[in-house]
């Protein structure tokens, strides 16, 4: 089971929480507004390995907070 | 490795050319499914299909088989139909047994709301050619005896929306049957070479760089699958798809005649019975992107709840296999088939946990884009330039379940 560290509750397991997505980054390459603005808007990262995600604790503090998590092997470094 | 099916099939395996008209990688049932129909249809054979493991190794050999065409927008119905009827013809047309079997889906539901959603179902599926029903709990108890229509008492079964049309098949034997059909037309299928990068001329992508070294191509499509954002990194294609991991599990045998497939989209989880007589479950992906194959005892416990409260009899059967694929979802849940806006670079990807069932027309399809250089008009609404264009597909409710 994997277990998140909750800055205000402490370690809790993973399905009291709700994930909301990596942090969202644009390309540099990208120059054009609206294509960086479309980007920002549909686009993920999807990487393999640290990714930069926030959690909300849903069943906890309701506080959101910003969790590193390796998708490869779906952990959390403590 | 299945050699069951690998014994079936007399296959000539080819070493790599220095070239090639089309150049596909991932060789799971959308890749091949292309090459097949590239073969038949269009007359090109000048064709490899390029797969880091063996075929069908990926998700095409780890999904739950099922087959139906109730979605719940009017261009996935459609798009999902015309691959429906394409697999009941699969038989004849390659002359391969891929166990096809018409099966009826029921898509229950416990809720008013639930209830709602399934009568709107069985209208827009019916409006688009897909036949399906709303049906009462006496209909349900009359297509599928095991179910409690009390629910465990906790939830109690309010009627469905029943998919006459549903189907499913032998996932591997698909596959097989396409790569099968293709090679005999001459195409190569490269297995055990993985794909490292893309060549590109200018902003041009012209071949792929093999770990067997390089390979020059007229048009390079990605039919891979959890791995996809790497590949279309390499042509600086940015895809709105996130890898989730989709776990299933098997029991042992029961009685064979557990003839419907049952799904629950408030619960998200669906059941149906293998040729062999197990009972193949599955749920929901896990909600946050995942690189991991490792199953979980948790997945298995929750979903094994879920599904026990309507099949009690389940409850008696032991859990033999349990599995884990790695999906590409996409941010709207429809699949993402065609051009990229890189020339030489074509796309089928998003498909997520939805893929199997989508594989005779996404490659039919695929193979015509390819052919003619035109988005042929049943896939048009699935362009990777939807997103920018403001024509999401959102069709949440109906990725629930497989």
């Amino acid at each position: 089971m994997l277990w998140l560290s909750c800055p205000n509750c402490g370690s809790r397991p993973i399905e009291e929480f709700g994930f909301g997505g990596e942090l969202p980054t644009v390309p540099d390459r990208i120059t054009d507004p609206k294509e960086r603005d479309i980007d920002y808007v549909w686009m993920f990262d999807n990487l393999e390995g640290i990714s930069i995600e926030r959690w909300f604790h849903q069943a906890g503090c309701r506080r959101w907070h910003t969790v590193e998590r390796n998708t490869i092997t779906d952990s959390v470094e403590p | 490795m299945n050699e069951f099916v690998e014994t079936l099939l007399e296959m000539k395996w080819h070493e790599p050319k220095s070239s090639y008209d089309v150049v596909i990688i991932g060789g799971g049932g959308h890749g091949l499914a292309t090459a097949y129909y590239l073969a038949t249809q269009h007359g090109i054979t000048n064709v490899a299909v390029i797969e880091a493991n063996y075929i069908g190794s990926g998700n095409s050999g780890r999904n739950t088989t099922i087959i139906r065409a109730n979605y719940g927008i009017p261009e996935s119905v459609r798009f999902y139909q015309h691959s429906l009827e394409l697999y009941a013809g699969l038989e004849d047309e390659t002359g391969c047994w891929i166990m096809h079997a018409t099966k009826g889906l029921l898509w229950i539901a416990h809720t008013e709301t639930g209830m709602r959603a399934e009568r709107a179902r069985a209208i827009i599926n019916t409006a688009c050619g897909a036949e399906t029903h709303a049906v009462g709990p006496q209909e349900i108890k009359q297509i599928c005896p095991q179910i409690d229509l009390t629910g465990n008492g906790r939830y109690p079964v309010l009627g469905a929306s029943y998919h006459v049309g549903a189907a499913t098949a032998r996932h591997d034997r698909v596959v097989w049957a396409y790569a099968q059909g293709a090679m005999q037309r001459g195409v190569t299928v490269l297995q055990h070479t993985k794909v490292t990068g893309l060549i590109r001329d200018g902003e041009r992508v012209v071949g792929v760089e093999t770990d067997r070294g390089p390979i020059s191509a007229g048009i390079v499509m990605s039919s891979v699958g959890g791995n996809v954002t790497k590949i279309a990194a390499h042509a600086d294609v940015r895809l709105p798809v996130r890898t989730h991991a989709l776990q299933a599990f098997v029991t042992n045998a029961y009685a064979p005649g557990f003839s419907g497939i049952i799904s629950d989209s408030e619960l998200s989880c669906y059941v149906s019975q293998t040729p062999r007589g197990q009972m193949l479950i599955g749920a929901e992906f896990e909600p946050q992107p995942s690189y991991s194959m490792q199953s979980t005892f948790n997945s298995l416990a929750s979903c094994a709840k879920k599904i026990t409260n309507c099949l009690p009899f389940l409850r008696d059967l032991r859990v033999l296999r349990q599995w884990t694929g790695i999906c590409d979802v996409s941010a709207d849940f429809s699949p993402i088939m065609g051009f990229t806006g890189v020339d030489g670079f074509v796309i089928s990807t998003g498909w997520g946990t939805w893929g199997f069932k989508g594989i005779p027309a996404g490659g039919e399809q695929m193979a015509q884009l390819i052919a003619t250089g035109k988005t042929p008009d049943l896939i048009a609404p699935f362009a990777l330039d939807r997103f920018a264009r403001d024509h999401a597909m959102a069709d949440l409710g109906s990725a629930g379940t497989r």
